[in-house]
């Protein structure tokens, strides 16, 4: 937090981060939040393997278990993979590509509103009535016939946290197009930001099929529709259809930040440029774009006949090829470098084995004949965690790891940091490789319990031990931030010593004009460039002027608490007469502020010149 | 899995791969001890993907290991900045065009498997010569129909040996998947359609595993997903034959124990408005609300998944709830006395088919 | 140039939706959230496609349109697409008075659209097509339904727009606003035709 925030009161700080809308405080709102979703998530992943320890367990029910697994996916996924990577993006790509803020600073904090109230809505369906049980794919038949409001929560709440992520998405897209520094070509942009880029594209393209698809299923549910029930005439796959167009983008849209994160700690660490930085560029795009094209692979067992299968089986394998042009790049990047083992790059190093598992078994998985015996069994539940683990959730820690100091001005303690490391990563493989042989052994995925006799007793416990190692390298985790918060020392631009990119070239934290003067770019690494010539700073490409800041706003809360209050009546509109009025109060609360969103101008305010300077000193000075 | 697997260096470590996964699970269940035609497909496949995803592991370990011991930053090495490469179009071709051809080995045999597993065009033909099983996936429990011979059985799934037995699958209630690992990948119960494929069942094989597969339910279908189980019972053609002529001919044998007697009445006010108790039931499938008893005494599991004795039989009896959650049975009739419970068994366990 | 300035015929620029780094910000932004809808549409009309057939026992395609009432419709918002393109040729000739009148004329056209909708739907469900009648059915209210919800949002902005600039006139902040309200109503129209072509030609065709 600035020298600012700390002078004023805790209600002067919560309204700020309320109507915030600096990328800077957004990033820190995402990691907070996104934060909590994945302690809630991890907690519900624990309650899963303490129930499979043994077999015929009954620590918890079958009903309870199927919520816990439903609500361990989605909560993964949309509330704590999705957020993290955006809090990522946020606190970086802008000052990564020289500017002074996104695109859109409003949208940019209706994004995360909407994202948080969505998740805390879906969350609510613990409390009232139960939450989802059909899994996070949440298929069609299973999903109606669920008989609690869960899979409303889910439908509701999915709806409202993927518009904002929509919206994130779109202000990237814009932001990194139209926001960058002179002289930061596309092929000088750092590959997070590049991550960010294609990532985005994907969003906006893949999100789409899914508000279709969760609009069919609370048509279905809430308003007498039949788009699912094969009675009437309605079509199952088609859920399933939709569902996966928007399901296997998702899993790139995780994992490409991921690779973005990796590869700056992978060049900064190593103290070299990116290896092979336009094969790399390349590799990102088609992957994104080959993504887009393989999400039948998903549903090899559905019956949709061996051309299609055959067609999506070797699709999916084409996606091999760009990966592992990025994995041998990665290791050559360290080829002949100086490396330096900190935290981040322990996870970037042991990032490249563990998702090589996950990526050769994705392989064995799209090999479709085969795949009838892998799906829905054990086997596939050990691939993707492989991938989404041991690739999105080790970018995820180690990309905090390694932003932590430029987030908040503060060094998290680097023995803490191995601590978690060996922890989590010991963890990880003992839970996840055996699960590989349990689904060959014959193990469907998503069971409650298991009968004993059928040779699945070591496998499961030796799964549960991995998984109390990760919850103690968590535990480790959380400890460390406290401490840092509380210890730690205020560090300079540069505290790694070998930052490369522009973010590095400002304070730390960032102050709220992220620029005094807008840089020049003057190649890839541009501050590296800098640093190589000898210089301390950045050379500019404009005078020092007054600054245009945008004008914070509560609107952006306004308008997503409006969908919330929307929700909520309309998924109790057939129990409750109250329902139907709420939602449409809700409505109105969230048409209402787009209304004055639209009708009061919004110019923004200036910092000026003079305050730049008195800034610049004091940063400088810390 | 012949001209491809011409590269020793493949076939030495398929066969490596082969030892080191023969070893897995157990023979009715496990993937890795396959026991038919279509598990041998699979396991082949499984094999040679294994291979070549293990070569690929094993280079990029090495190129690992060999980087991070060799390129740390050693004391003294504070300031050195190492040269900044570019990149290398020699090594990028490399490792752009080794991995394309390690897909294609892997995809010539997986499409050619793809469109073998899927031929079902016997089960299709109007004379047809060919053992087809219309398998109804319900919340959790498996009908088999036998619509050639026009009988009906659940649960236990019998069939011959040595040849392809073809299946029509799907659910009455919500999606389910049909899975007999040892013997083949599984197929997905769809509530829309009907979906077609054929497993085959090693006569040999079967004998090792003793006769009796298990199979799962793959596709989370409610709270008894995990319970949703079913056995297969291989036979002999000449074995499956009698049975067959035996569920044809079965007739209800009149008892004349009368603790039996009673547990007949008793089926026949409760139960019977379910579940028939004739391999031959014409009614529609929607109406066979319940798994069809004909033979089930000659079962192997109570509700598929219990041992099959009188103790558990009266367990699930008075309280289903409590070992299959959420399903259709709980509740549907009257609580049984345990004179009543000690009746109604006896009865069960005299409908033999035997 | 600065949102700020007070501009004349003369300065007014060839594009001013771009002239500013906000409005092209928003130029970019709203072509990109157009090809979201795109893909929101597609999706639509897929499943539309799968389930056209699915009557259920319910009245289909071809006994239930009635062409009359689609065909005036459909140019009435062929004609509100016209209409904007004259509002916009205005705007950046600085002629506000003039682009306020053909955004007026756009809203009317569009509000007689969504009048003719609105007739046509209940008119449906008089005849026993009602949403929950068929998976058919549900799909086309779905379809159709998006659309039409589309077209009175997009009627709510651009009624907003010219109130509260009523007084005010042309400027760089606004102008993009007008420009991207429009270019909204152009892909209303647009996914109309295709509305036109898939649901209402080829369901009479059958």
């Amino acid at each position: 937090m600035s020298t600012l925030a700390r002078k004023k009161g805790v209600g002067a700080v919560i309204w700020d981060y309320l109507t915030t809308v600096d990328h800077k405080k957004i990033a820190i709102l995402y990691l907070i939040a996104g934060g909590i979703f994945f302690l809630l998530g991890g907690l519900e992943a624990m309650i899963i393997r303490i129930q499979l320890a043994v077999p015929n367990n009954d620590f918890i029910s079958a009903g309870f278990y199927n919520e816990v697994l439903t609500m361990h996916g989605t909560t993964m996924i949309f509330l704590a993979a999705m957020p993290l990577v955006f809090a990522m993006m946020n606190a970086v790509v802008p000052i990564q590509i020289g500017a002074r803020d996104v695109a859109f600073p409003f949208l940019n904090s209706l994004g995360f509103w909407l994202f948080f109230f969505g998740g805390v809505f879906l969350n609510l369906s613990w409390f009232l009535g139960g939450a989802p049980d059909a899994g996070w794919t949440s298929y069609a038949s299973l999903s109606l016939a669920s008989p609690t409001h869960g899979i409303d929560f889910y439908v509701l709440g999915l709806q409202i946290s993927g518009l904002g992520t929509l919206i994130g998405g779109i202000n990237f897209l814009v932001t990194i197009i139209n926001m960058r520094a002179p002289g930061m070509t596309y092929m000088r942009m750092p590959m997070f930001t590049w991550a960010t880029f294609v990532t985005s594209a994907l969003i906006l393209f893949a999100f789409p099929p899914l508000t279709v698809g969760l609009i069919f299923m609370m048509m279905d549910r809430l308003f007498g529709g039949n788009f699912f029930d094969p009675a009437l005439g309605g079509n199952t796959i088609i859920w399933e259809h939709l569902f996966w167009i928007f399901g296997h983008p998702e899993v790139y849209i995780l994992v490409l930040p991921a690779f973005g994160i990796f590869s700056e700690i992978f060049a900064t660490f190593s103290r070299k440029r990116l290896f092979g930085y336009s094969s790399m560029v390349f590799a990102t795009v088609l992957i994104g774009f080959l993504g887009f094209m393989v999400w039948a692979h998903h549903m090899f067992t559905v019956g949709l006949g061996p051309i299609a299968n055959a067609i999506f089986a070797v699709a999916t394998m084409a996606i091999a090829v760009p990966t592992g042009i990025k994995i041998f790049n990665w290791l050559f990047t360290m080829w002949g470098g100086s490396i330096r083992f900190t935290t981040p790059m322990m996870y970037a190093v042991a990032f490249i084995p563990s998702f090589v598992i996950g990526g050769v078994t994705g392989v064995m998985n799209a090999t479709a004949a085969a795949d009838y015996q892998y799906h829905d069994s054990y086997f596939v539940v050990a691939h993707f965690h492989y991938v989404i683990v041991g690739g999105v959730v080790f970018a995820l820690l180690a990309g905090a790891h390694y932003w932590w100091p430029k987030m908040f001005g503060k060094m998290l303690d680097e023995k803490l940091g191995k601590v978690t490391f060996w922890l989590f990563f010991i963890g990880f493989h003992l839970t996840f490789f055996i699960q590989h042989f349990l689904g060959l052994m014959g193990m469907p995925r998503r069971v409650f319990t298991f009968l004993p006799g059928q040779g699945f007793e070591t496998g499961n416990m030796i799964s549960t031990v991995g998984a109390f190692f990760m919850a103690a390298g968590t535990i480790v985790l959380l400890a460390n931030v406290v401490i840092t918060t509380v210890k730690g020392k205020r560090v300079g631009n540069d505290p790694w010593e070998d930052g490369r990119t522009l973010e590095w070239a400002v304070s730390s934290p960032a102050p709220e004009y992220n620029f005094a003067q807008t840089p020049l770019v003057r190649g890839l690494d541009a501050y590296w460039i800098e640093k190589m010539e000898g210089k301390k700073g950045l050379t500019p490409a404009e005078p020092l002027g007054d600054i245009h800041m945008p004008n914070p706003s509560i609107l952006p809360f306004v308008i997503s608490l409006g969908l919330f209050v929307a929700a909520f009546g309309f998924l109790f509109h057939q129990d409750h007469a109250w329902g139907t009025p709420v939602g449409i109060v809700g409505l109105l609360i969230t048409l209402g502020a787009m209304f004055f969103r639209s009708i009061i101008d919004d110019h923004g305010f200036h910092i000026h010149k003079e305050e730049v300077m008195e800034a610049e000193k004091k940063g400088a000075g810390a | 899995m012949k001209k491809w697997l011409r590269n020793w260096r493949l076939v030495s470590l398929v066969s490596a791969m082969a030892l080191l996964l023969a070893g897995c699970g157990k023979p009715f269940l496990s993937t890795l001890q396959p026991a038919g035609e279509v598990a041998d497909m699979q396991y082949k496949l499984m094999l040679l993907s294994t291979a070549i995803m293990v070569i690929v592991i094993a280079v990029v370990t090495i190129i690992f290991l060999y980087v991070v011991t060799r390129f740390r930053r050693r004391k003294g090495e504070e300031n050195k900045i190492p040269k900044q490469v570019e990149g290398s179009h020699t090594l990028e071709i490399i490792w752009t065009v080794i991995p394309i051809i390690l897909l294609i080995i892997l995809a010539v045999p997986t499409v050619l498997y793809t469109f073998k597993l899927a031929d079902v065009k016997p089960m299709n033909k109007k004379e047809r010569d060919v053992v087809v099983v219309n398998v109804r996936a319900n919340l959790y429990w498996w009908e088999f129909e036998y619509p050639d011979y026009g009988i009906i059985t659940s649960q236990d799934l019998v069939v011959p040996t040595g040849e392809r037995v073809y299946f029509n699958l799907k659910a009455s209630d919500v999606k389910h998947s049909f899975w007999v690992p040892a013997v083949g990948g599984k197929m997905d119960t769809n509530t829309d359609n009907t979906n077609q494929f054929f497993l085959t069942f090693d006569d040999k094989r079967a004998e090792e595993a003793g006769r009796l597969f298990y199979g799962k339910c793959a596709e989370l279908c409610g709270p008894s997903h995990a319970l949703m189980d079913f056995k297969v019972k291989a036979l002999p053609r000449a074995e499956f034959d009698q049975w067959v002529e035996k569920m044809k001919n079965a007739k209800p044998v009149a008892s004349t124990d009368p603790v039996v007697k009673q547990g007949e009445e008793i089926f026949n006010k409760s139960c019977i408005g379910c579940h028939a108790v004739t391999p031959v039931d014409g009614r529609p499938e929607q109406a066979r609300l319940a798994p069809n008893l004909a033979g089930f005494a000659d079962r192997s599991r109570i509700a598929g998944i219990l041992e099959h004795n009188e103790e558990n039989l009266k367990a699930w009896l008075k309280d289903p709830e409590k070992i299959k959650p959420g399903n259709k049975m709980t509740g549907t009739y009257p609580a049984l006395s345990d004179e009543e419970l000690e009746a109604l068994t006896k009865y069960l366990m005299t409908l033999s088919v035997q | 140039m600065h949102v700020e300035e007070k501009l004349t015929a003369e300065t007014f620029p060839a594009e001013p939706e771009k002239a500013t780094l906000e409005g092209k910000n928003k130029f970019l932004g709203f072509w990109f959230f157009l090809g979201g809808e795109t893909v929101l549409f597609a999706s639509l009309f897929a499943t539309y496609l799968a389930l056209k057939d699915s009557v259920a026992g319910g009245p289909s395609a071809k006994e239930l349109f009635q062409m009359p009432i689609v065909f005036l419709a459909t140019m009435l918002l062929l004609t509100s697409s016209l209409t904007s393109v004259y509002a916009m040729h205005h705007m950046r000739n600085f002629d506000f008075k003039k682009m306020q009148l053909w955004l007026g004329i756009t809203v009317l056209l569009g509000a007689g659209f969504l009048a003719l909708e609105i007739y046509e739907f209940t008119e449906y469900v008089h005849e026993g097509f009602k949403f929950s009648t068929s998976a058919f059915s549900s799909a086309f209210y779905t379809l159709v339904g998006t659309h039409g919800g589309h077209v009175a949002f997009g009627l709510l902005w651009i009624i907003t727009l010219m109130v509260r600039n009523a007084k005010r006139g042309l400027n760089l902040y606004n102008a993009p606003k007008f420009y991207v309200a429009s270019l909204y109503w152009h892909f209303i129209d647009v996914v109309w035709v295709f509305i036109f072509t898939v649901v209402y030609l080829m369901g009479m065709v059958g």
